[in-house]
């Protein structure tokens, strides 16, 4: 199969992978996908409790070069977005940006359902917080 | 050292430098038709189709009227399982075949059995071979034929097609060998071996694609065919159509070049092999050889690097040319049926790389896959999500996945 540029970019040179802390209430976990099916992503996002934009994401995949690459892309994006805002990336968003053919679809749609599971996660929380 | 490094010798080898010197006088020059009985055009090209026949049937001691040329050993196998299933019908319905076995095989048998056939179809131990008190206990009287692959084209793993072929006899039914691994690698002989037929591809052995041959046993029993190519009766009827002729001189010369250099080139490719896996294993943890090390073709290689999803993993070693048991490299999307039938979970399934070396690798080529291998996996790994859990202790089985 033959990929676009940008997308041997992002695998070969993935942007902010790694982990965060989790347990800070300012985080927001998301994984999706399963070892199975030979996708697993897990994205997370840090919020500045302050001005509520998001200050940091953070990813690791388990997946092929489009699922990576389209976590990386993903991760980029989040950047400097407010949570509301997060919520407006869409998948085709991603399979444009980096061309994704047809039997790949499916890593932009992991890669969107990862991103509102990460924003879910920090809303539970936050909600928590506030009880 | 050139790259890409090509170490996919499984699905393809390239044409020896010798076999292609044999078959260019074949095309402009001497490029009559075999089958052309009254001009010198046919006679060079009977005279060497024949001698190709001489040359085929040597690698495997056959009789030079047992082998029929056919396009490849897909077509072998499906004139020797539809043919014979055809031509014995009155005799019995039954074929016993194994859930490894080539597409070619499977689907032929899948088309038998929607036409009334009945198929067993033999699973697999962990190591890839068939269980032999279980093929013994599956022959009925209405067994016809068992197919069973020589060597596995995923796995490599050698099955035991002697003591198969000698069941078989003595059962009284026909045993057919799936044979393009093995062909050429690992030695065959149709009668040590029992076979009644066998499939070979040219192409597997440094031969040209587009030619291959079905070994069909004239004596002790006789083999009859039913031709599932209608036209002007080449190949003592069971399959017309008119012979390749610098195809068969290639395969001829490429059969005659392995039975010369078969027992030398397996000790150098099994030495490549066993460096190429101590290297991963040394320098890896949480790899997997999938089936059995010790029945194995010399050039074969089939590992799970847990956790690294294998089509990333082909794209991170980039110039260097295998291929990988994930769905996602695969047409259906499924992880390989080959590593299922073993027993291999989905979640390794999807990680397994297969390292086909042969004749023209070095040790250099060897090293440098090691390596590039081996840094792509650690790589892969710290972007893997599953691999730092496992790091944590989390079992990976135990979690609750969103998928």
């Amino acid at each position: 199969m033959s990929y676009s540029d940008k997308l041997l970019d992002h695998f070969n040179n993935p942007r902010n992978v790694g982990s965060l802390d989790r347990s800070d209430p300012n985080v927001g976990t998301g994984m999706v996908g399963a070892p199975e099916c030979g996708d697993v992503m897990k994205l997370q996002l840090k919020v500045n409790g302050s001005t509520g934009i998001i200050e940091d994401a953070r990813f690791k995949t388990f997946g092929c070069g489009s699922a990576i690459a389209s976590s990386s892309l993903a991760t980029e994006w989040l950047k400097g977005k407010s949570v509301d805002e997060a919520l407006t990336i869409r998948n085709t968003d991603i399979v444009n940006e980096l061309s994704l053919p047809p039997v790949k679809i499916h890593c932009s749609v992991l890669a969107e359902d990862a991103i509102r599971a990460a924003v879910a996660d920090y809303r539970s929380k936050r909600e928590k917080r506030e009880e | 050292m050139k790259t890409p490094v090509y170490l996919d010798n499984h699905a393809t080898t390239p044409v020896d430098p010798r076999v292609l010197e044999a078959m260019l006088p074949y095309f402009a020059e001497k490029f009559g038709n075999a089958a052309s009985r009254n001009h010198s055009f046919g006679w060079d090209a009977e005279k060497a189709v024949a001698n190709a026949r001489r040359q085929v049937a040597a690698l495997i001691g056959a009789a030079d009227k047992e082998i029929v040329f056919t396009s490849g050993a897909t077509e072998s196998d499906n004139l020797a399982i539809k043919g014979v299933a055809e031509m014995y019908a009155e005799r019995g319905n039954h074929i016993i075949t194994c859930v490894t076995e080539h597409k070619a095989v499977l689907d032929a048998c899948k088309k038998l059995e929607k036409r009334g056939c009945t198929i067993t179809w033999l699973p697999v131990g962990r190591d890839g071979l068939i269980d032999l008190a279980a093929l013994r206990a599956a022959i009925t009287d209405r067994t016809i034929l068992v197919s069973i692959m020589a060597a596995n084209n995923e796995i490599g793993v050698l099955q035991p097609i002697r003591e198969i072929g000698a069941i078989c006899r003595e059962r009284g039914v026909l045993f057919h060998t799936d044979a393009v691994q093995a062909a050429g690698k690992v030695p065959l002989d149709v009668e040590a071996d029992h076979l009644d037929l066998a499939s070979v591809s040219a192409h597997k052995m440094y031969g040209p694609k587009g030619v291959g041959a079905l070994y069909v046993r004239r004596r002790n029993p006789r083999v009859q065919l039913t031709a599932q190519m209608d036209g002007g009766g080449h190949e003592r009827g069971m399959r017309s159509g008119t012979l390749n002729v610098p195809g068969i001189v290639g395969f001829g010369e490429a059969c005659e070049i392995a039975r010369r250099e078969l027992a030398e080139e397996a000790v150098r490719l099994a030495a490549l092999r066993d460096r190429l896996r101590a290297k991963l294993e040394a320098a890896l943890d949480e790899v997997y050889v999938n089936g059995s090390l010790e029945h194995r073709l010399p050039g074969s290689l089939n590992m799970s690097f847990a956790y690294v999803e294998g089509e990333s993993l082909l794209m991170g070693i980039g110039d260097v040319a295998v291929s990988s048991g994930s769905a996602c490299t695969s047409a259906t999307l499924e992880p390989s049926y080959v590593l299922k039938a073993l027993g291999v979970g989905d979640d390794l399934a999807h990680t397994s790389i297969r390292f086909g070396i042969g004749r023209f690798n070095t040790e250099e080529e060897i090293d440098y896959v090691a390596e590039r291998v081996v840094a792509v996996v650690r790589k892969l790994r710290d972007l893997s999500p599953l691999y730092e859990m496992a790091k944590e202790g989390v079992d990976l089985k135990k979690v609750a996945w969103k998928s």
